[in-house]
């Protein structure tokens, strides 16, 4: 019998493994024991430095360590939270934000106009590399304290700014601070409801302007829950409720940001009960979801926009003929009902209608599908024969730009075909280069809810996301105006001008509005969405 | 024995720098805009890139980000990934699930593939023999893409005998499922393999001889057959084992489980060099020593066999 000895050691190997496997999993499922709680599916967020997240994950945790400014109502009008007031100048560029007393960070830190200013000074300083840092750009002071690469891509490095702080920033005393613009700006109130205005405690730096090491992986804020324990990467985040908050209590004592890398398995989870909300239904379980879930299948409206953009840089969609008949050779409706079976609803406006001062149907006879007129106009402007539309295949839009094609040759009687690049920043640097790419594919979701995050970013000449080089003068002069305006409603109403010489221009076709479809289990109840795809934590709580 | 040891040790440290040098230089070659695919679509202003380049060294040239990296390595440091995390830390979580649940789906794997593997060995031709073959066809023809939801579906949803998502804590019963389904990746060849093995060698002489001094039939299979034939096998696990732990992307996708293979996917989506080296590296060593090790259990195996 030589050799039992080793398959006896191989044997005992196996069973001690085995046993390691199975023990070292004692631990999990800690949250279930834990009454009141509820569990969130989210995927790995970027960053939970509030200045650094510029995603909708991040996004939705900090939304529950941190206590903002001001928040936003349905209708997406600002109202205050952390602010006691905020007023302004005459000209909206000095802004006073004066905040309500008493409030603490989770450590138990009191909340000062020092925590706004120098967690807004380490966003807004280049070399921390925040992402969130062009929020910043408004402020007195943002530009010199952004490093200047001399060479561009060259080896030469950059010197380190000068300065460190905003200029525009002014300690009044401990519960009001003043904020100077570098022009007026009548929606800075809205903006400052974005994450990355939140306040950061003393503990959280190392010194004047270096955040600790480790801060972003257990922040500490002024909201209504904290952490409970570390960010546990890639697994999950659980959060707890903070004893004694002076604010708005949620009605849960815990939440735990259940982490998914794929929307299918977090949508088999939310199914067999194992997660409570899924803030977003994969398109493939669409078709099965409303059986699946009945009237735990919600809608909510979202800001998401897509839009294909014309290379107007190329002589052959110059003529603003050629781009209106292309809007109208597309069938919109049959587009979001066929494809993405009523998840999206078909638009005909420039800007989202959750923001304020938004008009259906803003682009008229354009966004109407008309084929004859479309062949016509077509035809006469002596529209190209051939025509592309260039996509990223990394986002899932393949079906839709086949079907756009597909109603384009059907209309127009041209030809059409879809061109995938492997990823967007591939389809950018080509736009970039003037290359030829044919219509591009584009989408936008706002960043604060005003009609000035559509028009301002997506079509004045220097927009930050123009990349198909729309400019009119005139158009950019209204922009610039309603940003000057004393109130919104005079914004609004400028900016809904500025609209109009779009619906003239047809810089873009104008195709869907995003909704927010979400689904939630058994387990709890008051499931509501905001604008930001973010579920709100002060409403859910558990079902009787 | 030691000789040999140290040897193929010597030959490892050859074969791991350039295994990393190679995926380096391809990670290098396929990155267009990395720090385009940190944002997202969102533009990025010219000072943030700026910091980030600098940060992460994208601006050297090839051989002098290899050099930064092989220093890291030397002194122990696997690096950052392009999201700040520390590469050893992410290592340090991926891996014991990803590890549980390779060795569970290779321990499933093996028993069915060798039990079933002799049965239909020695009775070549019979129903059981067919059958298996037909299965294995099946199993083979079955894409994991489909076979894993699949599952998922039918066994965590429909019919709700598992949980259908496991996750980095998971229980031994929370990965049977996703194990399973791993397991039938490697299963059909093990026991194409076992089977021609054992029915090769039920025609040796020395078998003829075994039953010829009127052993019992239990013994003359069991040791004289069985030993014999596993020795392609157990090369074969071997090298399952590597893959395995390396490949289970689809399935660490579909289950939740966010080990190795899901790691690797997301590295290579985010252009995200640093993570992939680092965890191919990792695999690189992992592979070596499994291969190793199967070399030295073909001695156990077979005691002619002798390393010099």
């Amino acid at each position: 019998m030589r050799g039992n000895g080793p398959w006896k050691m191989a044997a005992g190997a196996a069973a001690i493994a085995l046993l390691a496997a199975g023990c070292s999993s004692g631990s999990s499922n800690d949250d279930q024991t834990v009454p009141n709680t509820i569990s969130i599916g989210i995927a790995e967020p970027e960053s939970l430095v509030p200045t650094n997240t510029t995603e909708s994950n991040g996004s939705q945790v900090l939304s529950s360590l941190f206590y903002p400014l001001v928040n936003f109502d349905e209708k997406s009008t600002p109202y205050l939270v952390a602010a006691e007031s905020i007023t302004h100048d005459k000209a909206n560029k000095v802004w006073t934000i004066k905040l309500r007393p008493g409030f603490t960070f989770s450590n138990g830190e009191p909340v000062t106009s020092d925590n706004y200013i120098n967690a807004w000074n380490y966003g807004a300083y280049g070399p921390n590399g925040q992402l969130a840092s062009f929020y910043f750009s408004k402020i007195e002071g943002y530009a010199a304290m952004q490093a200047v690469d001399p060479d561009g891509t060259g080896p030469k490095k950059a010197e380190p700014p000068k300065a460190t702080k905003l200029t525009g920033l002014k300690k009044i005393n401990d519960t009001t601070f003043q904020v100077t613009l570098t022009s007026g700006f009548a929606g800075w109130e809205s903006l400052m409801g974005y994450d990355c205005f939140y306040p950061l405690p003393k503990a959280a730096f190392a010194s004047e302007g270096v955040l600790t090491k480790d801060f972003g992986e257990a922040p500490i804020g002024n909201g209504p829950f904290k952490m409970k324990g570390k960010w546990q990467h890639d697994s999950q985040i659980q959060v707890e409720k903070v004893a004694d908050f002076k604010g708005t209590v949620p009605k849960v004592d815990g939440i735990t940001w259940k982490i998914y890398q794929d929307q299918g398995a977090e949508y088999a989870d939310l199914v067999a009960g194992n997660v409570d909300v899924q803030t977003k239904i994969p398109i493939e379980s669409l078709a099965s979801a409303s059986g699946d879930l009945g009237d735990r299948l919600q809608k909510s409206p979202s800001s998401s926009f897509s839009f294909v953009g014309f290379p107007i840089y190329e002589k052959e969609f110059a003529n603003r003929d050629v781009r209106r008949a292309l809007s109208m050779a597309i069938n919109r409706e049959d587009m979001t009902d066929q494809i993405f079976l009523g998840s999206e609803t078909p638009a005909k406006s420039f800007v989202s209608p959750v923001v304020e001062g938004y008009k259906p149907n803003t682009c008229g006879e354009n966004c109407e599908y008309n084929p004859i007129k479309a062949k016509q106009l077509y035809t006469a402007a002596g529209g190209p024969k051939d025509i592309k539309i260039s996509y990223n295949v990394d986002g899932g839009h393949k079906a839709w730009v086949d079907a756009m094609c597909n109603q384009i040759k059907g209309s127009l009687g041209i030809n059409c075909t879809g061109v995938g690049e492997p990823k967007f920043a591939d389809l950018l640097k080509k736009v970039e280069k003037k290359e030829s790419v044919g219509l591009i594919r584009l989408g936008w979701v706002m960043d604060y809810p005003l009609m000035e995050d559509y028009l301002g970013p997506l079509y004045t000449t220097d927009g930050s996301s123009n990349y198909y080089g729309y400019s009119n003068p005139a158009f950019d002069d209204l922009v610039r105006q309603g940003d000057d305006a004393p109130t919104t409603a005079q914004a609004e109403k400028l900016w809904g001008q500025a609209e109009t010489i779009l619906a003239q221009d047809m810089p873009v076709i104008p195709l869907r509005f995003g909704q927010n479809v979400f689904g939630h289990s058994e387990k709890v109840t008051n499931v509501n969405m905001d604008l930001f795809q973010k579920v709100d934590i002060y409403k859910i709580e558990l079902a009787e | 024995m030691f000789r040999f040891i140290v040897r193929r040790l010597l030959q490892m440290v050859l074969t791991f720098f350039g295994a990393t040098f190679l995926v380096y230089a391809l990670m290098f070659a396929a990155q267009s805009d990395p720090i385009q695919a940190l944002v997202g679509e969102r533009p990025i202003t010219d000072s943030q890139r700026a910091a980030l380049t600098e940060r992460y060294h994208l601006n050297d040239s090839f051989l002098q980000q290899y050099w930064y990296y092989v220093k890291g390595l030397l002194t122990g440091d696997l690096g950052t990934s392009l999201t700040g995390r520390r590469i050893s830390d992410m290592l340090a979580d991926a891996w014991p699930v990803t590890l549980r649940l390779s060795l569970m789906a290779i321990i499933f794997a093996a028993t069915i593939a060798i039990v079933a593997g002799v049965v239909s060995g020695i009775r070549r031709g019979s129903i059981f023999d067919n059958a298996t073959l037909f299965v294995t066809l099946i199993v083979l023809a079955m894409p994991i893409v489909v076979l894993a939801p699949l599952a998922q579906l039918i066994f965590g949803i429909k019919l709700g005998w598992f949980p259908p998502t496991a996750g980095r804590d998971a229980t031994l019963y929370q990965l049977l499922l996703p194990a399973a389904v791993l397991a039938s990746l490697v299963v059909a060849t093990e026991l194409r393999v076992t089977r021609a093995s054992v029915a090769e060698n039920m025609r040796a002489d020395y078998v003829r001889t075994a039953r010829a001094k009127a052993l019992t039939r239990s013994r003359v299979i069991g040791v004289h057959v069985l030993r014999n034939s596993l020795i392609p096998v157990v090369t074969l696990i071997g090298v399952d084992i590597g893959g395995l732990m390396s490949g289970a992307i689809v399935t660490e996708k579909v289950f939740n489980i966010p080990g190795v293979g899901f790691n690797l996917f997301r590295g290579i989506r985010t252009e995200d060099g640093p993570l992939v080296v680092g965890f191919v590296s990792f695999l690189v060593i992992v592979f070596l020593v499994v291969n190793l090790l199967v070399d030295l259990l073909y001695a156990v195996l077979d005691p002619r066999i002798r390393y010099e």
